[in-house]
This record gives C-alpha cells, sequence and structure tokens, in this order.
C-alpha cells in the first residue's frame, strides 16, 4: 500500500461488507501523531475471530486464503511507533483505530484524502459515511445523510458530478483549515 | 479570496443533476444509467483500483455520460485486478480485468458510449461475484 488513504478504502470495505449502516471515519491531527478511527455498526467479530484479524492468514473469504488488509496496516502504523486497535462486539459493531509518527521517516504518505473520502462517500451510497477531519480546536465534516438530504430522492448520490464536487468541496475546506497533509 | 465551496453550492447544482431520463420519468431510475462497480478489496486496492475509479468519475464527468459509479468488494478475480463491471442500459454485466488509464478510456469510448465490444472481459461465473454477499 502507498499511502494511507489506500488503507482507508480497504477497511471501509470490511464495514461495508459487515454490513454496517453507519460508519465514522474521523482523523485527527495531532502534535506527534495521526489518528485514523473507522467506526460501523456492521455484524461485529467475535473474541476468537478478533484475535486472528492481525493474522494474515485469516479470512472469512471462500475466495481466497489470506486476508491482508489488517495486517498490512498494523504493520505500517507499528513502524512508525503507532499501532493498530480493535474493539469488536457481535451485533453491536466494530472500532478500529490507527495511529502514526505524524513526523515519522517510514510515516507512508496520506495520499489524496479528500478525493478519497469523496469516492468512498458515493462508491457506497447504501452507507451513512460520516467524515470528519480535525486538528486542534479546528474540524470539519461531512456525511453521506447531510448530502443526500440536499439531493432528494430522485438524484443519485454516485453520479461523477457528485464526486467531483464533494472532492473539491472537501479540499477547499481541509486546505482553509491547514489539514491536508503530506 | 474565493469563497469556500459548501453544501449550498450543491443544491444549486442539483437541476443539472437531475439525469435527462429522470426528468420524464420520475424518481431515481438507476437501470436507466450506465452503471460501474468497481471491486475494491485489498487485492484491488493494492493494483490500483482506487486510481482507475477516481479516472472512471473525471472521465465520465467530462464526457457528461448518465453513469452510477460504485465499489463492490471482491468479485473473485484477484489475479486479474484492477477488475470494474460495466452494465449498460437493457444489457448483462460485463467485467473487465487488468483496467489501467488507457483501458478506462478505451471502455469509455469504445464500449460505453460507442456500445462496441472491447478486449479483456472476464467470462462471469456468478458464484464468486456473489461470494461477498454471503459472507
Ligand atoms: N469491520 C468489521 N466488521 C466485522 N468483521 C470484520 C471487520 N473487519 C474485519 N473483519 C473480519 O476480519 C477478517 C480479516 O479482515 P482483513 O481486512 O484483514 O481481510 P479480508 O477483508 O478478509 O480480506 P482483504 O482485506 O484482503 O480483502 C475479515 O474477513 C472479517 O471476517
Ligand atoms: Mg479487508
Amino acid at each position: 500500500m502507498k499511502d494511507l488513504t489506500m488503507h482507508i478504502v480497504d477497511i471501509v470495505q470490511n464495514s461495508v461488507r459487515a454490513e454496517a449502516e453507519n460508519v465514522v471515519l474521523a482523523i485527527e491531527i495531532g502534535e506527534e501523531m495521526l489518528s485514523i478511527k473507522i467506526i460501523d455498526d456492521g455484524c461485529g467479530m467475535d473474541a476468537e475471530t478478533l484475535e486472528k484479524v492481525t493474522d494474515p492468514f485469516y479470512t472469512s473469504r471462500t475466495t481466497r486464503k489470506v486476508g491482508l488488509g489488517i495486517p498490512l496496516m498494523k504493520q505500517n502504523a507499528e513502524l512508525t511507533g503507532g499501532e493498530v486497535k480493535i474493539a469488536s462486539i457481535v451485533g453491536e459493531g466494530t472500532e478500529f483505530e490507527a495511529t502514526f509518527g505524524l513526523t515519522h521517516w517510514d510515516r507512508p504518505p496520506m495520499g489524496n484524502l479528500p478525493e478519497t473520502v469523496a469516492m468512498t462517500m458515493t462508491g457506497n451510497p447504501s452507507v451513512n459515511l460520516m467524515f470528519s477531519c480535525s486538528k486542534g480546536e479546528a474540524s470539519f465534516a461531512v456525511s453521506t445523510a447531510e448530502v443526500k438530504e440536499i439531493l432528494g430522492d430522485d438524484v443519485n448520490i454516485s453520479q461523477p458530478k457528485i464526486t467531483s464536487f464533494l472532492k473539491d468541496m472537501i479540499a477547499e475546506n481541509l486546505k482553509e483549515l491547514e489539514m491536508i497533509i503530506d | 479570496m474565493t469563497k469556500v465551496k459548501s453544501l449550498a453550492d450543491l443544491k444549486k447544482m442539483k437541476e443539472d443533476l437531475q439525469s435527462k431520463v429522470n426528468l420524464r420519468e420520475k424518481g431515481d431510475n438507476v437501470e436507466r444509467m450506465v452503471q460501474v462497480k468497481v471491486s475494491m478489496a485489498t487485492c484491488g486496492i493494492a493494483a490500483g483500483a482506487k486510481e482507475v475509479m477516481n479516472q472512471l468519475i473525471t472521465e465520465l464527468d467530462n464526457r457528461s455520460v448518465d453513469a452510477v459509479v460504485t465499489q463492490t468488494g471482491c468479485m473473485g478475480y484477484c489475479h486479474a485486478e484492477p477488475t470494474i463491471e460495466v452494465t449498460l442500459p437493457n444489457n448483462d454485466p460485463v467485467v473487465f480485468g487488468h483496467v489501467d488509464d488507457k483501458k478506462v478510456v478505451e471502455i469509455i469510448e469504445q464500449y460505453i458510449i460507442a456500445g462496441k465490444l472491447v478486449d479483456g472481459v472476464i467470462p462471469v461465473n456468478y458464484e464468486t461475484v456473489k461470494e461477498h454477499k454471503n459472507k
């Protein structure tokens, strides 16, 4: 994985696959650490599964033998002095948090966060994605529910024009708040 | 300084976004639009599925194609990632493998707009396509 946004897309897909209705994607830019939280109300995992998710040779998939998403992100986080924490309750959902040393040499670049959030939101229309990004006192947030409320029932959220708009809107806001990181 | 965009600007765009077909037939009529699904499991992402999705969106937007672009889980063709599934109105879904920037343009211009078949179609096995639904 070249950048952190690739991990984000990947972990959010786990929540989508767990049939979550709501997914929180919260990015916190701290002084020293960068935190990425992904919280869903999907099917959750039992203790036995939870124990195995950081093992690359564990997956609930039937089409192949390896599940690499979480182990890859954990490895990247640990290389920068951060960690991956996962808590989950069957039937309630899963809380995932990865932290990275913000200025650590080995931290993968962020990648294009506005583009990623826009594509995740419009690409998974059945999920209410609640995105937020914060740095100190400043924060920016947008959710699928807000966008859908504006669009109404007769405009499909997954149209390219909407993704392009959201990409620009998120980029302009994060830039204004000095939240674009490399 | 130029004003930063907000959701209020999206409201202003709303009329343009109601596709022409939707204006005649009330409601969001997805069967009348080109549907594109991008496989977004770890294998696809690592092979460049994110860039492919971004390029698809930009190129479809530039050409004003009435389309919806969504993400889907592993379609079971890890060997051929990035893969995308394209469904033209009143047609069966077609899956393309090893999609890159050149292929995106070819699929849009040749298949989506001109309706001609292009190389890179994967014969579809519906058992694996549905895998992600019955975990
Ligand atoms: N948010 C979640 N809710 C419920 N189960 C989850 C969640 N995230 C992960 N899991 C479980 O953990 C397993 C491992 O996840 P991981 O992302 O590492 O691999 P994968 O999704 O199986 O395959 P890959 O990510 O390589 O496509 C999943 O198969 C699933 O059973
Ligand atoms: Mg996964």
